[in-house]
C-alpha cells in the first residue's frame, strides 16, 4: 500500500520534472532573447551565458531610434494602422457571411458553400501575381488597401468557415422566437446573435490580429516606402542596413515586436486556445 | 448543412421572403469572391501562358513556361526538391511532436491550462520575421547553440553556411512551434469516450493496442485536417528561408516560395512566376487529393458507426 503510494509520487514528480523540462527548452529562445537585449557583440558571441553583464536600457533606447529617418514609434503605429482595421473589417465581414450561410436558404447556397471551403485550399501565392497587378493598376501599390479591402470581403474563408461553425451550435429557434415580435433579419443578427457570438468572434479577431501582425510576404509586395514601412519590414531592413549588425539592438527591437503578441495572448489565452481546439486551424 | 424553420401555408411564402435578403448579407464575401478570388485565379492561369512582364508586353507563348521549368531550369528543380525536403522534414516531426506531447499531457495533472499556454507561446510567432532574425543570431557560428555544442565537447556546426544543415535549421524554426497543433489534438483526446478505454481494459489490451485501435481512430479526423493545412503551409513557406539565408548557401534554402517571389517582384518575369504558382498549386491539389483518397482508410468519422 504505502510502497505503491510512493510509486505514485514518484511518478508524479517524473511527470512534472518532464513538463518543466520541455517548457524550459520550448521558451529558452524567447527568454533567451530577451536577456540578449541587454548585451553587446562581444557578450554574444560565443557564450552560453544567460544573463547580461549590466540592465542598461542602451539598446532599446538605440533600436527605438530606427534608421534615423523613422523611429519604431512611426513602425508600429502604421502596424497597428494596418492591422486594427484589418481585424474588425473582417470580423464584421465574415459575421454578414456566416449569417447567410447559416441562416438562410437560397439558391446556389450549397454551391457557393462548397466554393467558400474549396478556397480554404487555395494558396495565396496563385493569386498574388494576379492581385498585384490589379492594385498597381487601381494604385493601390504603397497604401493599406491591398489590406483593408480584401477583409472587407471576407476574402479568408477560415473565418467565415469558423463563424458558420459556431453559428451552427446556436438554436435557429432563438432567431425564431425573436421574429414573432416582428424584427427584421438584421435585428436578429445584433440583437439576439452577436451577443452570443462574442467568444467565437474573439477568437477569430485575435487569430486574424495575430496573422496580420506577423505577416511578411504581403507587406514586403505591396509597401514600399519606407514612411508606410511596419515593424516586419523595418526589422528586416535594421539586418542591412549596417555592415557589422549590432545584435544586442536588434533583439531588443524584436523583443518589443512581439511583446504586444504575448501581452494579448496571456490577456486572453482561453480565447486563444478555444479557437483552436473547437476550430481547428493552422499555426 | 441544417436549415431552420418550418415551411407550411403562408409561412412558406414568408420565409423565402425573407430568405431573399441573404444575399445582400453575401454581397461583400460574393464581390470578394469574383473581384479577388475567382479573376486573379484565372489571370494567373492566363498569365502563366505568357511571357508577361512589368516591363513588356504579354504574348501568348503556350506551354513555354512549363516546358522551361521541367527541363531548363536547373534553379527550378533544385526548389522543387527543397520545398519537398522542407515539407517531409516540418510536417511529420511537427505532428508527432504535437501528438506526443499532448497524449503525454492527457491525464489528470494540476496546472493543465498554464501549460498548454505555455507551449503554446513558440506558435504566436507563426512567420515573424523577429523570431526568424533571433533563429540567425542563436544559430550563428558563433552563437549560443554552437556555445552550448563547445561546452558540451560536441564539435560546433556551421548552421547557416553549410548547405547540409541550412534547411535543417530552418526547419527547427517551424517544428519549435508544434503547439496550435499539440492544443488540438489535446481537444481531440478529452472527447475521446472513456468507455472505449474501460472496453480495451476488459478486452486485456495493453497501452500500444489501445494506442492504435481506441486513440488513433478516434482523433483521426483531427490529424487528418491538421496534416492538410500544415501541408499546405509548408509547401509556401518563404519568411525563413528569405530572412535567415536569403535562399543560401548554395541554394539550398531557395524554396519555391521564395523563386516565386524573386522571379515576379524582383525580377519582374510576371507569367515565369506564375508557372511557378501553379505547380506549388498543382502541388497542394495532388497532395490533399491523396490524402483524401488513403483518408477512408484511416479515418475514422463517428457516422460510419450507425
Amino acid at each position: 500500500m504505502l510502497a505503491k503510494r510512493k510509486n505514485k509520487t514518484v511518478n508524479r514528480v517524473f511527470t512534472y520534472l518532464l513538463i518543466a523540462v520541455i517548457g524550459l527548452a520550448l521558451l529558452y529562445p524567447i527568454i533567451w532573447m530577451f536577456f540578449a537585449s541587454f548585451k553587446t557583440n562581444e557578450e554574444i558571441y560565443g557564450s552560453t551565458r544567460l544573463l547580461p553583464a549590466g540592465f542598461s536600457f542602451h539598446n532599446f533606447v538605440d533600436g527605438w531610434k530606427g534608421n534615423g529617418v523613422y523611429t519604431y514609434a512611426r513602425y508600429f503605429f502604421n502596424t497597428f494602422k494596418l492591422v486594427i482595421p484589418v481585424t474588425l473589417l473582417t470580423l464584421v465581414s465574415s459575421t454578414l457571411a456566416a449569417y447567410a450561410f447559416e441562416r438562410f436558404r437560397f439558391r446556389g447556397k450549397n454551391i457557393l458553400f462548397a466554393v467558400m471551403i474549396a478556397l480554404l485550399m487555395l494558396p495565396n501565392s496563385v493569386l498574388m501575381i494576379p492581385r498585384y497587378s490589379m492594385y498597381s493598376g487601381w494604385g493601390w501599390i504603397n497604401t493599406y488597401l491591398p489590406f483593408y479591402v480584401p477583409a472587407a470581403l471576407a476574402s479568408n474563408s477560415f473565418f467565415i468557415y469558423m463563424l458558420v461553425q459556431f453559428l451552427h451550435g446556436i438554436p435557429g429557434e432563438l432567431d425564431e422566437s425573436a421574429c414573432i415580435d416582428g424584427c427584421g433579419s438584421f435585428r436578429i443578427l445584433v440583437q439576439i446573435l452577436l451577443p452570443l457570438m462574442k467568444p467565437a468572434l474573439f477568437s477569430a479577431g485575435l487569430f486574424q490580429f495575430m496573422w496580420t501582425y506577423n505577416d511578411y510576404l504581403n507587406q514586403l509586395i505591396f509597401i514600399n516606402s519606407g514612411e508606410k514601412y511596419t515593424v516586419s519590414l523595418a526589422l528586416r531592413m535594421s539586418l542591412d542596413a549596417e555592415a557589422i549588425v549590432n545584435w544586442g539592438k536588434v533583439m531588443a527591437i524584436s523583443f518589443i515586436a512581439v511583446l504586444p503578441l504575448m501581452i494579448l495572448f496571456f490577456a486572453a489565452q482561453k480565447y486563444f486556445v478555444e479557437g483552436i481546439a473547437t476550430s481547428g486551424l493552422k499555426g | 448543412m441544417k436549415t431552420n424553420g418550418k415551411k407550411t401555408g403562408s409561412g412558406r411564402i414568408a420565409y423565402r421572403k425573407r430568405d431573399r435578403v441573404a444575399y445582400l448579407y453575401l454581397l461583400p464575401w460574393l464581390i470578394g469572391l469574383v473581384m479577388l478570388q475567382f479573376f486573379p485565379f484565372f489571370s494567373s492561369l492566363y498569365y502563366s501562358f505568357t511571357d508577361y512582364k512589368v516591363t513588356g508586353g504579354m504574348n501568348w507563348i503556350g506551354l513555354d513556361n512549363y516546358i522551361r521549368l521541367f527541363t531548363k531550369d536547373a534553379d527550378f528543380h533544385n526548389s522543387l526538391k527543397v520545398t519537398v525536403l522542407y515539407t517531409l522534414y516540418t510536417v511529420p516531426l511537427k505532428l508527432t511532436m504535437a501528438l506526443a506531447i499532448a497524449m503525454f499531457l492527457n491525464r489528470d495533472i494540476k496546472g493543465i491550462n498554464l501549460i498548454r499556454t505555455l507551449y503554446y507561446i513558440p506558435s504566436l510567432f507563426g512567420g515573424s520575421v523577429a523570431i526568424a532574425v533571433l533563429w540567425k543570431l542563436m544559430f550563428l557560428d558563433n552563437g549560443v547553440i554552437n556555445a552550448m555544442l563547445t561546452a558540451l565537447h560536441l564539435p560546433n556546426i556551421q548552421f547557416w553556411g553549410d548547405h547540409r544543415y541550412a534547411l535543417k535549421t530552418i526547419c527547427s524554426l517551424e517544428i519549435w512551434q508544434f503547439g496550435s497543433s499539440m492544443v488540438m489534438f489535446l481537444a481531440a483526446l478529452k472527447n475521446v469516450p472513456k468507455e472505449l478505454y474501460e472496453a480495451a481494459d476488459i478486452d486485456g489490451s495493453g497501452k500500444i493496442a489501445k494506442f492504435i485501435h481506441v486513440t488513433l481512430p478516434q482523433i483521426s479526423p483531427i490529424i487528418f485536417f491538421t496534416l492538410i493545412m500544415q501541408t499546405i503551409q509548408a509547401l509556401q513557406n518563404f519568411t525563413s528561408a528569405f530572412v535567415i539565408t536569403n535562399g543560401g548557401p548554395l541554394k539550398s534554402t531557395y524554396v519555391l516560395g521564395m523563386m516565386l517571389y524573386k522571379e515576379g517582384f524582383a525580377y519582374f518575369n510576371m507569367g515565369y512566376a506564375s508557372s511557378i504558382s501553379w505547380v506549388i498549386f498543382a502541388m497542394i491539389v495532388v497532395v490533399t487529393l491523396l490524402l483524401f483518397r488513403s483518408s477512408s482508410a484511416w479515418v475514422f468519422y463517428e457516422d460510419e458507426e450507425k
